[in-house]
């Protein structure tokens, strides 16, 4: 027993308790690392802790902040603390539309479903107010209506809307006793026109009558971006 | 002899160019009236500053720059302003922008500024104001106003010419070098004096415009511009691909020439740079070529800026009617205009006019088949069938992760694509759409940002109504166990709860003249208190007449005269005031004091409290039947008056009648009670 007679040198000796502890080294091994780890955590969780909800701060964003409360909801940010919480369905938000509904499925991960017709239907072009000045009598509702500060005036004199802040939520068309505001279509300047998408080849070959033998022959009156989507 | 380097990819389309030179560069007619756009250039639309009727002579300032980033307009003929108002503006949309319509009174007077002689002496801040003085914006195709280009930020080490001209049919460069070629040289070393001598002059021209570099080469001889020679290839003239040829460098995505210290500039622009400064011309017409089969001529020729395409088509004999399209620029990069009826720009550099054999109509495109012949001739090295789906799906991030935005839209793609795709017209509409979401985003975060302020400022606004509204409420309930505990301690009775009513009864009654009493009895007080301190100060006087603090007390009791003579000022004041209170709230009341009213109200309230409950109900039925009988009599006087205060009157009157019911009805109860207990 070579070995044995070993066991009397040191390592071997303490080789030994080794052993004959091993498990107590195992469990306290572990529960050290357990605490030491924890400790990291704990200490991870109070330097780098997040301010808020971070997906109601990325619905947000997508939201297109019109502050209309289409939505049922009073502003863009309930509303995407209500799809944050499971509240709410992604497919409220008309002035969104399509692309919203879109991005927010993209963002949620869920299946992109039509507008919800209940709370309105998309605009087709995008709308400002506008005061008819010499009509407005200055009694400020609208001013008090605005979700975003865009109408400037003061009591008994007239108000006016700053067309660049305008979200056109129209909801200040409603409380205006006289009736003076408008909600006009906004006029794009030619610096920001850009081309259309061209018709994709499955849209060109549905408009192709009997007959039509090439392209040229077409109707052109089909090709447009709203028929793209259908 | 330069090194010329090669790009990626690139085509070779059939070239196009002779037809165009066969006759020399010659003026067009003058136009009979002109349309000049007030956005022709890069940046902000100049502003009118002329108006309808104005009589104008070439040369003649009509529009300003609205601010650094943007570039005037110059009359391009004499005559008259006849309209200010939206007209076609040669831009791919074919929407109308506003304009300033010319009528030409066919003298073709012209104005001028006064030119810079020694302008190779003269300081470049100089020329470049003068530059920006005419007008001028690149004549290349961006229309990037060119003082600002005169102005960089950083050095430039090189500056290159393009006169490549890579593009079929367009000689308008061509034609430029073959006539001017001494001109362009002399614009060159303007440009270069302006930007501080760069290192190198370079001036890359392809190799199929060998009579221009000859030209070019003589004029250049003994400077120290080199004219170099690049291969024929599309498109070697766009910027970067122009750059990567001459020296080597690959502008950096996102990045500019500038960065480099490289500077790109058109021939046609260095001349009218020239122009500018040494004879004091603005810009007001431009060399362009118009070519193809359609015309009867194809020719290069120097037209006014604003002359309206129908004008100089018709001149060259094409026929309106039974033209089959007119490209602006092109047939790479150009596109058609539905109306030719649109005028000539600065960055116009050829009007092409096929026939429809020499242009046909594309045909359908068909399904991509991933053959990646674009992704070999794409000369900015991008993946334009991965774009192309990208562009489908209108999948922005990922067109943006695959370097859209470095597409130059030079058609190459579209040009080899089997299928016919029109791959060009997929990467504008895409880069349209992702700056117009940028647009929006930008807005949603504003409106965003404000929606957030003003919550915040509402819920602030809130709150403090809120801490108001507690303040007196607080206010009120103190004032109000103050009263309550002064009239418990007064009356010992039980029936504290009538009294504190009664209090306040008389107390909202004498509110108003009790707020100035005590105002009055307190500048009493204080009077009474500075007449006893200026007695104090005389004895003290008196006693220390030979102490040295004698005028400091003198000094103090001045000062407390004058004290007293204010308040007794006040006093009278407050007096007036108050009796002026008393006569407006009650007009009819008795004149008594307020503190009169409480002690009497007091006095009842204690009789009351001692009362037993059907004593004093009898008392209150006989208050309410007097005051019924004043009431009836009022509302007797109104009705005679037909006064507008009867129907309240009226009002006040029922009211009292039920309470009398009321007192009645619980008087009898009362009785009734009674008599059970003595009866049980």
């Amino acid at each position: 027993m070579p070995l044995w007679g070993l066991a009397a040198w040191s390592p071997y000796k303490k080789m030994e308790i080794f052993l004959e502890h091993i498990v107590l080294i195992a469990v306290l091994t572990l529960t050290g690392l357990a605490i030491l780890f924890g400790a990291i955590l704990g200490a991870a969780s109070v330097k780098f802790k997040v301010e808020g909800d971070p997906l109601v701060e990325q619905i947000d964003t997508l939201l297109p902040q019109t502050q209309c409360g289409q939505c049922g909801y009073p502003g863009c940010k309930p509303y995407a603390t209500a799809i944050a919480d499971g509240k709410a369905d992604i497919n409220r938000c008309p002035p969104g539309g399509h692309a919203t509904i879109q991005s927010l499925a993209d963002l949620l991960g869920v299946e992109v479903k039509p507008l919800d017709a209940e709370h309105g239907v998309e605009a087709e072009v995008k709308t400002v107010a506008y005061i008819r000045e010499d009509e407005c009598i200055g009694c400020t509702k609208c001013i008090q209506a605005c979700p975003v500060d865009a109408i400037l005036g003061a009591a008994k004199l007239m108000h006016t809307v700053v067309v660049s802040e305008c979200t056109g939520c129209d909801l200040c068309v409603e409380p205006c006793p006289v009736d003076c505001i408008d909600m006009l279509p906004v006029e794009q300047p030619l610096s920001e026109w850009s081309w259309n998408l061209p018709p994709s080849t499955r849209e060109v070959l549905g408009n192709m009558k009997a007959g039509d033998l090439i392209g040229s022959d077409r109707s052109d009156s089909s090709s447009g971006k709203g028929d793209r989507a259908a | 002899m330069r090194k010329v380097w090669d790009f990626h990819g690139g085509v070779h389309p059939p070239e196009n160019k002779s037809q165009s030179l066969q006759s020399p560069l010659r003026e067009a007619p003058l136009p009979t009236y002109v349309v000049l756009p007030l956005s022709m250039h890069v940046g902000a639309p100049a502003i009118a500053c002329v108006a309808v009727g104005d009589k104008v002579k070439r040369g003649q300032l009509i529009a300003e720059p609205s601010g650094a980033f943007s570039a005037g307009i110059h009359a391009s003929i004499s005559g008259e302003v006849s309209a200010i108002e939206d007209r076609q503006i040669s831009h791919p949309s074919g929407n109308p922008g506003p304009a300033i319509i010319i009528q030409s009174d066919g003298a073709d007077e012209s104005v001028t500024i006064e030119p810079i002689a020694n302008y190779m002496q003269a300081e470049p801040d100089l020329l470049v104001k003068r530059v920006r003085q005419a007008g001028i914006a690149g004549l290349g195709g961006a229309g990037f106003p060119t003082h600002i280009k005169l102005n960089p930020l950083s050095k430039v080490d090189t500056l290159i010419i393009n006169g490549a001209e890579c593009e079929p049919y367009i000689t308008a460069d061509h034609a430029l070098f073959k006539t001017f070629p001494e001109k362009v040289i002399q614009g060159i070393e303007l440009l270069a004096h302006i930007l501080g001598n760069p290192k190198q002059i370079l001036i890359g021209i392809e190799d199929n415009k060998p009579d221009a570099i000859d030209a070019l080469k003589q004029a250049a001889a003994g400077t120290n511009i080199e004219v170099v020679t690049v291969p024929t290839k599309y498109p070697s003239g766009g910027e970067k691909q122009l750059i990567q040829l001459l020296t080597g460098l690959e502008v950096p995505s996102g990045k500019l020439p500038a960065n480099l210290g490289i500077m790109v500039q058109n021939p046609g622009t260095a001349v009218a740079v020239l122009e500018a400064v040494a004879e004091g011309k603005a810009l007001t017409s431009r060399i362009t070529t118009f070519v193809g089969q359609n015309l009867k001529e194809s020719v290069n020729l120097e037209v006014r800026i604003g002359t309206t395409l129908t004008e100089v088509l018709t001149h060259l004999g094409l026929d309106l009617e039974h033209a089959h399209k007119v490209v602006l620029g092109g047939p790479m990069m150009g596109f058609a205009m539905p109306d030719p009826n649109t005028p000539i720009l600065k960055i116009s550099n050829c009007v092409l006019v096929p026939s429809k054999l020499e242009l046909p109509d594309p045909e359908p495109a068909q399904p991509c088949i991933r053959c990646g012949s674009c992704a070999e001739v794409c000369p900015a090295q991008l993946l334009p069938q991965q774009l192309f789906w990208f562009a489908q799906a209108e999948d922005h991030e990922n067109l943006q992760n695959h370097n859209l935005f470095d597409c130059i839209e030079c058609g190459a793609c579209s040009f080899v694509c089997p299928s016919n795709i029109p791959l060009v017209q997929y990467y504008r509409a895409s880069k349209g759409a992702i700056r117009e979401a940028d647009r929006e985003r930008i807005a949603s975060d504003r409106a965003r940002r404000r929606f957030e302020v003003r919550n915040l400022r509402v819920e602030r606004e809130a709150q403090e109504r809120e801490a108001k509204r507690a303040a007196r409420m607080q206010a009120a309930k103190e004032k109000q166990a103050h009263s309550a505990s002064q009239s418990a301690e007064k009356s010992p009775s039980s029936d504290e709860d009538l009294v504190a009513a009664a209090m306040a009864r008389v107390k909202a009654q004498a509110s108003a003249d009790s707020g100035s009493a005590s105002s009055e009895q307190s500048v009493q007080n204080k009077t009474q208190a500075l007449q006893e301190r200026i007695e104090n100060l005389k004895s003290k006087i008196s006693a220390c007449e030979q102490n040295k603090e004698q005028n400091r007390l003198a000094s103090e009791l001045a000062n407390a005269e004058a004290q007293l003579e204010r308040f007794q000022k006040q006093n009278s004041e407050t007096a007036e005031s108050a009796a002026v209170a008393k006569a407006e709230i009650q007009p009819n009341a008795d004149p008594d004091s307020a503190s009169a009213a409480i002690e009497r109200a007091k006095a009842k309230a204690r009789a009351q409290a001692d009362m037993p409950e059907a004593e004093k109900l009898q008392q209150t039925l006989d208050s309410l039947e007097k005051r019924i009988e004043k009431a009836s009599e009022r509302v007797k006087q109104a009705r005679t008056e037909s006064s507008d205060t009867l129907v309240a009157l009226e009002n006040g009157l029922q009211k009292l009648l039920e309470k009398k019911a009321e007192a009645q009805a619980r008087l009898s109860e009362l009785k009734e009670e009674s008599k059970e207990q003595e009866n049980p």
